[in-house]
């Protein structure tokens, strides 16, 4: 299979005006014939109802949620990017552009990162139309700030709740809408098939939460905007419902998942304390501008942190990178704090955390002024823990939060099954091996407010698409395959829970597919997963029914999901002979224990196609070409 | 780790339809670094090895943002800790040998699904009635055209910021939705691109909030004592200028 991107050629400046002005247009009379099915309703999903209903399309928008302004996009804390240069510190939509390429480590397609850079700004343009409450200036301007080490100002935030913000903002935009008659709206409810016809995508099955009920719904094409993966490793930032079993789904029909093994890891999380653990918090990464890292020089030491006196501290990132200390990126500061309490140095009652000291900082600068810079932080994680960051210091762990890998699409968004488009975090497209912060914001919304709205016209104006009924045999099949599966769920009726088979499948895919992956550790998750899919279909237990509100059910069929895409995530680790951003394997380091990229090789999107249950999937590659940057080993030195 | 004893007394109820009760559970052994609902968990996976249907409940995020979760806790709207959801109230907060009544949000406009499920749709009605600006994409104008006071800006986030999840209307003794609405109300009505549809916007979501079976405001105060985001009743007032501004300043309606 040849993976065509459709990137229109030329100067990268002009591609995407040039391909918006050759897009074929649908007649604003004919837009009403047309019935788009939006999965999923954060950023990505829900700018995309609104901005298809606004254009005239009748749009039917799916959520898991009972109301789709509750999507993860919610919980975003820091902003958002653009290259307003507003501080007037030089920023550019090509200093985005390449920031966003060179922070991805280079493994991201050029014409669709240079379209986000330039769409950046007219995302603020809207969101500030529709009111939201950004932070401002005494003057009354937008406020920014610097993020993600990034050498200018350019996040526009609201207090530690943009993705709220802007999430709701969409969502109210949908709900006009919805007033006006043109989206309607299906919270609870969880797509389970996506219905080919004809090759092409023609709609979907999803399961009624709340009755059980499996509904048939046929559109013209169908959007898909479900997030990440993260959730895979059981213990994630992700919202607890996230999953891939919609993406999952498609990709079993036909769609191409790209780079599964792009996976990333914030340094600094709340850490889990103990096996009743459900999910994990995420603390702002600009603690380690002050905080200093540091566990135990001995192992097993279990005195109180005030009780071990400096001499028996290392401050390992300190020690080890004497010029970036304790700011060394994310994918590094993360690897190190495994490694130590990999040694057995880590300290808490699991043993799975690492200081982040205050105390230097306080003496240095007074109670009052780190007060003032991390006030609500401090209070945030004395909630969770009931430890006093300013007495004793704060315990933190990486966690994962984002997932680059996703559905393979074009620059049209359009996965390989046409008339099947993909947005948001449940695409692979723009972040590369790594995402930069601020920047999951700015996709999602790009994606649904100014992309989709062009390309999706191009394909319906290009294509020719009859008519499809309920009836038709395309939905029958995926409506009994729906059902079969449920049953099978149903009747399984062991003696473990879904939870506890999760909790196992985490572990294993965080010790040896997380943030230092080596290729025994990989080959142990490829022969682990299948046993522990096996252990799941003879012995799970799914208690309840199936036309009832039943969560059991809907967590099982997620985790039976995540039971088949863990094994394609470990497979496409080991087979890239390389590490880049998120993904990187002990093999391949620099000196500087820095992902150490094969460019010669492997400077590729790695996009696998499913063949069957047993057979193994075929690693399909589309080159990525740089015609505007040059290649470049990142180094903190 | 310190854990703690408790027991459950929990809304059972299979369906909207179906008659509801309060069955006793307990929950032995439970760690006090748990958040609540993490107990919850745990109580559900011993209720599955039993072969017994778990509590439902809704929950997303669990970091206090997505609105999702809530339920009535001793009577109190996400429990006894003040400006927290039920995600991130803790388990320390309770002793051992405490008998904890949980029960859905109660209102007429929020039918129970399940358990401790409810329906919140009405609040979508609302907001689909004008809680918006009819700003469609693509026409806006530089972000920096219109400057806003800080200030403005300031109190419109604090207005901004409530997360839907009912938990005022299920404190209110006439089940009113006005701190929500009012939230909304009052940020658009504060930034100048919320102006134009200001009054339109407050009679019809007030209209909607009227259909849903919300009741009217009577001063208790009990929504901004609950409220997980500490939302101020100030903004119920500004909403009620609002409506005098909107009844009897405008030509419409």
């Amino acid at each position: 299979m040849k993976l065509e991107s459709h990137a229109p050629g030329g100067p990268i400046e002009t591609r995407w005006s040039r391909h918006k002005n050759q897009i074929k247009l649908v007649n604003p009379a004919n837009k009403r014939k047309y019935d788009i099915i939006v999965v999923g309703t954060g950023l990505a999903g829900g700018s995309a109802a609104a901005s298809l209903a606004e254009l005239g399309y009748n749009v039917k928008a799916f959520c898991i949620q009972d109301s789709p302004r509750r999507a993860h996009s919610i919980a975003a804390q820091g902003g958002i990017n653009a290259a307003k240069n507003y501080p007037n510190d030089g920023d550019s939509v090509w200093r985005l552009f390449y920031d966003t390429v060179k922070g991805g480590d280079f493994r991201a397609r050029e014409s669709n990162v240079y379209r986000l850079a330039e769409i950046s700004t007219a995302i603020i343009d809207h969101c500030v139309a529709q009111g939201i409450p950004f932070a401002r200036d005494y003057g009354g301007l937008l406020a920014n700030r610097s993020f993600g080490g990034a050498q200018v100002s350019r996040t526009f935030y609201a207090r530690g709740q943009t993705g709220q913000q802007l999430l709701l903002c969409c969502y109210q935009g949908m709900m006009r809408q919805v007033a006006a008659g043109k989206v309607t709206m299906f919270p609870r409810r969880e797509m389970l098939d996506l219905v080919i016809v004809d090759g092409k995508a023609r709609g979907i099955v999803a399961r009624n939460l709340v009755t059980g009920e499996l509904e048939r719904h046929a559109g013209h094409a169908v959007v898909l905007a479900t997030g990440g993966y993260g959730n895979v490793f059981y213990l994630s930032t992700n919202a607890m419902a996230s999953n891939v079993t919609a993406a999952w789904r498609c990709h079993k029909r036909g769609a191409l998942f790209a780079n599964p093994c792009y996976t990333q890891i914030h340094p600094t999380c709340i850490p889990v304390s103990g096996g009743h653990q459900s999910k994990l918090t995420l603390m702002s990464e600009s603690l380690r501008n002050d905080g200093r890292v540091w566990v135990p020089k001995k192992q097993g030491d279990t005195r109180a942190a005030a009780d071990i006196p400096e001499d028996e501290r290392d401050y390992y990132l300190e020690r080890k990178y004497p010029s970036f200390g304790n700011l060394v990126p994310r994918d590094v500061a993360s690897r190190n704090a495994k490694q130590v309490c990999d040694e057995g140095r880590g300290v808490g009652a699991t043993g799975l955390a690492v200081y982040l000291d205050f105390r230097d900082a306080i003496q240095r600068d007074g109670r009052a002024t780190i007060e003032r810079k991390y006030g609500n932080l401090f209070a945030m994680y004395e909630k969770i823990t009931a430890d006093d960051p300013y007495t004793t210091p704060m315990m933190i762990y990486p966690a994962i939060h984002y997932t680059m890998g996703g559905l393979w699409v074009d620059y049209n968004l359009m996965s390989t099954i046409p008339g099947l488009f993909v947005l948001g975090e449940a695409n692979f497209s723009d972040h590369g091996a790594n995402r930069l912060g601020a920047s999951a914001l700015m996709q999602g919304l790009a994606d649904g407010y100014f992309v989709i709205p062009y390309t999706i016209g191009g394909y319906l104006a290009g294509t020719a698409l009859p008519q499809v009924s309920l009836e038709h045999a395309a939905f029958k099949d995926a409506e009994s395959g729906a059902k079969e599966q449920t049953r099978r769920l149903l009747a399984i009726q062991g003696r473990r829970t879904v939870d506890d088979i999760h909790r196992a499948l985490g572990r294993l895919l965080w010790d040896n597919c997380g943030m230092g992956r080596n290729d025994q550790g990989l080959q142990e998750v490829l022969q682990k997963v299948p046993e522990l899919r096996d252990e799941f279909w003879k012995n799970a237990l799914v208690p309840g029914g199936a036309d009832d509100f039943n969560q059991s059910l809907e967590k099982a069929g997620r985790v039976a999901d995540f039971l088949e895409f863990a094994g394609l995530m470990a497979k496409d680790a080991l087979t890239r002979r390389e590490s880049c951003g998120g993904h990187f394997n002990e093999a391949f380091q620099t000196e500087e224990n820095e992902a150490l990229r094969d460019d010669e090789n492997f400077c590729h999107v790695a996009a696998w196609e499913y063949k069957g249950p047993d057979a193994e999937p075929e690693r399909h590659v589309e080159p990525l070409v740089f015609e505007n940057v040059t290649l470049a080993q990142r180094s903190y030195k | 780790m310190a854990t703690i004893n408790l027991t459950l007394k929990v809304w059972r109820q299979k369906g909207q339809k179906d008659k509801g009760r309060l069955e006793t559970l307990p929950a032995p052994g439970i760690s006090t670094d748990m958040s609540f609902l993490e107990m919850l968990d745990v109580v559900n996976e011993r209720l599955t090895l039993e072969g017994k249907e778990p509590v439902a409940f809704d929950h997303d995020c669990r970091e206090g943002i997505c609105g999702m979760c809530g339920a009535m806790v001793n009577g109190l709207a996400h429990g006894p800790e003040r400006g927290t959801t039920l995600c991130q109230l803790h388990m320390r907060h309770f002793r051992d040998g405490d008998t904890l009544m949980i029960e859905p949000w109660r209102a007429r406009a929020f039918k129970v699904v399940k358990d401790l499920v409810v329906d919140r749709s009405a609040f979508d009605k609302i907001i689909a009635a004008g809680g918006y600006v009819s700003a469609s994409t693509g026409g806006a104008q530089d972000a920096n055209a219109i400057p806003v006071p800080m200030e403005t800006a300031e109190e419109a986030m604090d207005a901004a910021q409530c997360i839907g999840c009912g938990a005022c209307v299920a404190s209110c003794p006439n089940a009113s939705a006005m701190l929500f609405m009012s939230a909304k109300v009052s940020h658009l009505a504060l930034m100048p691109q919320g102006r134009p549809e200001a009054a339109r916007r407050v009679l019809a979501m007030l209209r909607a909030a009227d259909a849903c079976g919300f009741g009217n405001c009577s001063n208790e105060r009990e929504c901004e004592a609950k409220c997980p985001k500490e939302i101020k009743i100030t903004h119920i007032a500004r909403m009620n200028r609002e409506y005098m501004k909107a009844v009897f300043g405008s030509a419409r309606e």
